[in-house]
């Protein structure tokens, strides 16, 4: 006789599924629809429960969770206007593939298609932003859709999954069971490069005079920074980051020539424009980093290694592409690499290189009375060694923490690169903390984007998540005010917050601390102020220069060497 | 170019709608789209017509791959293959018309299945090319309906496209 299996009511299945999956986090918000998965919550410790303020919140707290710890983030939303503000999190987490399990309540079967009360299509609503979801209309299939939930949102190019579960399947009983494994015949994502493909790759980065490894969040997703490192020193070629790839390759390193793109540095958007060999490392050629692509790296052989085959050659033909996850592709080239023993010689890319560098791209105005915002993150990756999680909005600040705070490890840098969602900051950073309660973790924000989600502050308290806010408050839109000020003619249409809060008096509405710093003499004091209150969460208002932009600067449609660049720029001849 | 997909999806709801959401998210175009469930009720097998330059067909079958419901992707126009595609017209047919219009669908191979004092039905399978041949040499005037399946394509010889 086998063991039985218990009967069990769908909430119940619920709760025992997601402790079988090992999830230990769930960030949601209660409704009809959901009361009995919530009762179920209410009579055990094993899942915390995370109780947001709104569920825009909650997507993006289990975002940064997942992004900063490499696990599934686990969402609990109701129906109707549960799911529908649940979807910009999970766009957002779709666009970077981050692996998220979203559950939402649904009204029950017998209603559905009746426009009860808060219902909506949340399988149709969801369905161009999720990897796949799934629409439970029998109790006895949920346990087996959860476990396949997590395996689809966490395998191949990871990203988010939906389960729409119905009122009464969640009261509906059947025994559980909960699988071991998944088989699914539509959905088998490829791991391991193509050996023929491989060679053909490694052939080509040995001829290589003026090459450029170009690696994205892909690298970070599948967890390869040991490979990338190895494979970066076995050639000694420069490499480059996308912003959503910081951190995998360690930013301090003499091999690192600084992010690329449209605020990429100098020096890695002229490789990128003269090199002869490109390899593209879980990158996908967004438009943010290729500019025009008529003048994408013209006189590139390009190498290009996606777990995803859509993401090859989508905008940029390849020479050599190879399919797999980034891990395993680069441990066998890296063997290659080493039994072959050879590497090319480049020193004369390299001098161009540091000609290049010698431009200091990065430059700003460093004696000004006023608070230059680069300065501030300057100091806080010097006052936090460079080890915080650092969680950012979206715009200027967004450009300056990329540039500035120097990622030597992954995972420690969390924003929203694909979709570019303003109040993305504050709950993932808050995400990060209940993933890390130990470590520190900044969220750089500006006072337009932090203002999206600042319900969450009160989150914040409850769970006790003492995150520093470092808001860099220039009372612009800063981005929008940027280009307006190149393109519009300065004319600053709507870019001007006119009634701005107090953000001091706001911090302690919600039971935290708030300090105003209004003079560069006082960043360093008081961040290091701000720093020591470990137990506290600090919302910092950084008065900062209304007028700075963020340089080097690709326009819209221009190639990657037609760089904007700071005033008082110069290349210098090295001697 | 306009190439014949043919695949095999799971028979689930909600696969189709992922299928055509794709398109129209990504701006692919559909000429045609037939599906029906095969021997195997769990499986659905789908013809889809789309048009595009080579980049984008191969964008098109790497999207479709992606779809966790699709099990498999075969552009047609790799090998030899036949498409057929079937057309019920609705003609208007009255006195000397009525044999004209036999003899027309007679050259077609077509069949007519349904007659009244006033009308043929006529069933005609074929390319394509052939049921536009066909409505071209029926003057407008005598069309009253027409419904067509849409392309349903399969290679030729002993290959299969199986789960």
């Amino acid at each position: 006789m086998g063991k039985t299996k218990p009967i069990l009511r769908g909430a119940e299945i619920f709760v025992r599924a997601l402790k079988d999956e090992g999830v230990e986090h769930v960030f949601g918000y209660p409704g009809g629809a959901v009361l009995h998965i919530y009762d179920e919550l209410y009579k055990q410790t094993e899942v915390e429960h995370i109780l947001v303020r709104h569920e825009q919140g909650a997507t993006h707290a289990a975002d940064g969770y997942a992004r900063a710890t490499g696990r599934p983030g686990v969402v609990l939303v109701t129906s109707g206007p549960g799911i529908t503000n649940a979807i910009t999190g999970i766009a957002t987490a779709y666009m970077d593939s981050i692996p998220l399990v979203v559950f939402s309540g649904q009204v029950a079967t017998s209603y559905i298609g009746n426009d009860a009360f808060q219902e909506v299509d949340a399988i149709g609503i969801s369905r161009p932003c999720v990897k796949h979801n799934f629409l439970v209309s029998d109790v006895k299939d949920l346990a087996g859709v959860i476990k396949k939930a997590f395996y689809v949102a966490c395998s191949g190019r990871p990203g988010p999954v939906l389960v729409d579960i119905p009122k009464d399947v969640t009261a509906n009983t059947c025994e559980y069971h909960y699988p071991d494994t998944v088989d699914m015949r539509s959905y088998r994502p490829t791991v391991k490069g193509h050996p023929g493909q491989i060679k053909r790759a490694i052939r080509l980065m040995l001829q290589a005079r003026k090459p450029m490894i170009y690696t994205g969040g892909g690298v970070v997703l599948s967890d390869a920074s040991a490979e990338l490192i190895e494979f970066t020193r076995l050639l000694g070629f420069p490499i480059t980051n996308t912003l959503m790839g910081l951190g995998a390759y360690p930013a301090t390193d003499r091999q690192f020539i600084g992010m690329l793109g449209m605020h990429g540095t100098y020096e890695a958007n002229m490789g990128m424009h003269q090199c002869d060999t490109l390899i593209a490392v879980g990158a996908r050629f967004d438009d943010r980093v290729t500019g025009d692509l008529e003048k994408f790296c013209p006189h590139a052989k390009i190498i290009q290694i996606d777990v995803d085959p859509s993401s090859i050659a989508k905008n940029v033909p390849v020479d050599v592409p190879i399919v797999g996850d980034v891990k395993h592709v680069l441990a066998e080239v890296n063997d290659g690499l080493r039994s072959i023993g050879e590497r090319p010689d480049i020193d004369d890319w390299w001098r161009q290189i540091k000609s290049w560098q010698s431009m200091d791209c990065l430059r700003f105005d460093r004696n000004s009375s006023l608070i230059k915002p680069q300065r501030v993150i300057e100091l806080l990756y010097e006052l936090t060694g460079g080890d915080a999680y650092v969680s950012s909005d979206v715009g200027q600040h967004q450009m300056w923490a990329a540039q500035f705070y120097k990622f030597d490890k992954p995972r420690r840098w969390l924003n929203s690169g694909g979709l570019g969602t303003m109040g993305f900051g504050l709950p993932a950073a808050m995400g990060a903390k209940i993933a890390h309660p130990d470590e520190t973790v900044l969220c750089i924000t500006g006072e337009a984007s932090l203002v999206m989600c600042i319900q969450e502050l009160s989150t914040c308290l409850q769970y006790q998540t003492p995150i520093k806010i470092i808001n860099l408050n220039n009372r612009y839109m800063g981005m929008v005010r940027q280009w307006q000020e190149f393109f519009y003619e300065k004319r600053y249409s709507h870019s001007y917050m006119d009634a701005l809060p107090d953000f001091v008096k706001l911090a302690e509405s919600f039971g935290h601390v708030g300090m105003c710093i209004e003079k560069a003499a006082d960043v360093e004091p008081a961040l290091k102020e701000a720093l020591a209150m470990k137990d506290r969460l600090v919302l910092m208002d950084f008065i900062t220069d209304q007028t700075e932009n963020v340089y080097p600067m690709i326009a819209a449609g221009k190639g990657q060497h037609e760089m904007h660049l700071a005033p008082g720029s110069e290349e210098r001849e090295l001697a | 170019m306009r190439h014949i997909l043919s695949l095999l999806v799971e028979n689930e709801a909600g696969a189709l709608s992922r299928i055509s959401g794709l398109f129209s998210a990504r701006g692919f175009n559909i000429e045609s789209l037939s599906v029906a469930p095969t021997e195997d009720p769990t499986v659905s097998r789908m013809t889809l017509v789309t048009s595009g330059s080579d980049a984008i067909i191969e964008q098109i079958t790497k999207h479709l791959n992606k779809l966790v419901d699709v099990i498999k992707v075969v552009d047609l126009n790799e090998s030899e293959h036949i498409e057929r595609e079937l057309m019920l017209v609705k003609v208007r047919a009255v006195d000397s018309s009525r044999e004209e219009l036999m003899r027309l669908s007679d050259i077609f191979r077509g069949r007519i299945v349904d007659v009244d004092e006033n009308s043929y039905t006529i069933e005609i399978t074929g390319s394509g090319d052939k049921l536009d041949a066909f409505l071209k040499a029926v003057a407008p005037e005598y069309i009253l309906e027409t419904v067509r399946t849409g392309v349903s394509g399969i290679a030729r010889g002993d290959k299969a496209i199986r789960v």
